[in-house]
């Protein structure tokens, strides 16, 4: 299956290099797309850092906080996949300011895309926690373990590797949503593209690539996501 | 001040026009999801690779390419072969393939999930492939992943902001524009970030009711399961 995926890809991937190699004047372009891809990686990188730490916390405060750090931790959760991401954006960027909070587009855009998924994560950390056998926890208390120790030792390090496909998705979900940071003035890969469409009128082209190119950067997630998978099941199953 | 409440008051009429765009969208769009994405499931499916390997590869595109570029996409690139569409119908195209992708994975395990011995028993009472599938496949491959089908109605519903990028006058645009004519942005965005919540919220009950009553009916079918 995995494989035919990727034999679909290549070939993907070898039209795209045809249409590069065959098609005159992309060179007016290509530089504008590629910086473009670079402010996306960026966003993406920090997005799902942001995501990755706001998902941990929140789930550890929904599961054993003290109960006002819990209802903070169910309204985040609640708030950030109750609504559009788009909006989210929006909120931040525009309605921030009016109460003194200025911070620059970059930063608006990581922390509303890593605050997004991190909601979603925050799911995926609980209930990957949640699936390690109770026994396990029966064992650090009869070792003498505290909660935070057993938590930090036993637990989480056999729910992170439950963990890696759905984050992987994630990771996939919040490069998709950079695209959206394009409408508040960055200028991500969604944004060079309609600025280079506008400037030379190559649409055809300039939005095939723009495609391929996170088609790229997801594929890349992807593999990245399953080694590091292979990497942790096999630090587990040493373990047992 | 940062909250006016005769402004709130003032701008609720228009916004509320809005989010009927919005929910039309959202219900067009998913017709199309739910349609297109069985038929692709069933192509994916499908035993002659010349249809199944281009299908795969079709779904695993559209999945992980974003949707605001495909709305561009189908919205910028479609004139240029003569195909003009409206703002509001490519939108709803883009919604519809970006999500009918999703959907034919949903189909797909449904379909999967249904015993080998069902297509084995409509051979043996002589059914074509048409009324085995029509009768006896898609009954009992539907009702159980319909709770995921509700789940990808709340994304999609949750997506119809990026349609303001092509210039559908839904909600998110209409408080674009209240807030460029005031310029207070505070209460439109809010306030369509509470009608998101509050309908997300709504529909997340409804479909975990929808689920508890599929459970119910689902545990005493009347076949082997």
């Amino acid at each position: 299956m995995q494989l035919r995926q990727l034999a679909v890809c290549a070939i993907v991937f070898f039209t795209a290099g045809l249409a590069v190699a065959s098609f005159a004047g992309f060179r007016e372009f290509i530089p504008g797309l590629l910086e473009g891809a670079w402010v996306t990686v960026q966003i993406t990188l920090g997005g799902c850092l942001l995501a990755v730490v706001m998902a941990l916390v929140a789930a550890m405060a929904k599961m054993y906080g003290p109960l006002p750090l819990r209802w903070l931790a169910v309204a985040y959760i609640e708030v950030f996949r109750g609504t559009s991401a788009l909006v989210q954006l929006f909120w931040l960027f525009f309605v921030l300011p009016h109460f003194g909070v200025n911070l620059g587009p970059m930063t608006v855009a990581i922390a509303a895309l890593g605050l997004n998924v991190g909601a979603y994560g925050a799911e995926v950390v609980r209930g990957a926690v949640n699936a390690v056998p109770r026994g396990q926890w029966e064992a650090s208390v009869a070792l003498n373990m505290s909660r935070p120790l057993a938590l930090r030792r036993i637990i989480l390090p056999q729910a992170f590797v439950a963990m890696i496909p759905p984050w992987g998705n994630l990771f996939i979900e919040l490069l998709k949503a950079t695209a959206l940071v394009s409408l508040i003035t960055i200028s991500d890969l969604a944004f060079k593209a309609q600025q280079m469409n506008q400037t030379t009128f190559r649409t055809v082209e300039i939005f095939t690539i723009v495609l391929i190119v996170y088609l790229a950067i997801s594929v890349l997630i992807t593999v990245g996501t399953r080694t590091l998978e292979t990497f942790a099941a096999r630090g587990i199953a040493r373990g047992r | 001040m940062f909250w006016d409440w005769n402004y709130v008051w003032e701008i609720t009429p228009a916004l509320l026009r809005a989010s009927l765009v919005t929910i039309q969208a959202t219900l067009l769009g998913f017709a199309l999801a739910a349609t297109l994405g069985l038929v692709l499931a069933i192509m994916r499916m499908s035993r002659t690779s010349w249809i199944s390997v281009p299908t795969a590869g079709f779904v695993e595109f559209i999945r992980s390419t974003p949707v605001l570029i495909q709305i561009f996409f189908i919205f910028f690139v479609f004139p240029e072969f003569g195909i003009v569409l409206p703002a509001m119908t490519a939108g709803v195209i883009a919604l519809g393939l970006h999500y009918g992708s999703y959907c034919s994975e949903v189909y797909r395990a449904g379909l999967e999930n249904v015993p080998r011995g069902q297509w084995e028993a409509a051979t043996a009472l002589n059914l074509s492939p048409y009324i085995t599938f029509r009768d006896i496949i898609i009954p009992q491959a539907i009702p159980p992943v319909v709770p995921a089908l509700g789940n990808y109605l709340v994304a999609l519903f949750k997506e119809t902001p990026l349609l303001s990028a092509i210039a559908v006058l839904e909600l998110m645009q209409t408080a674009k524009i209240l807030g460029s004519q005031s310029f207070r942005y505070v209460e439109p965005i809010t306030l369509v970030g509470g009608f998101f919540l509050v309908m997300s919220l709504v529909a997340a009950a409804f479909i975990r009711q929808v689920e508890a009553w599929l459970n119910r009916s689902l545990r005493n079918p009347g076949g082997e399961r």
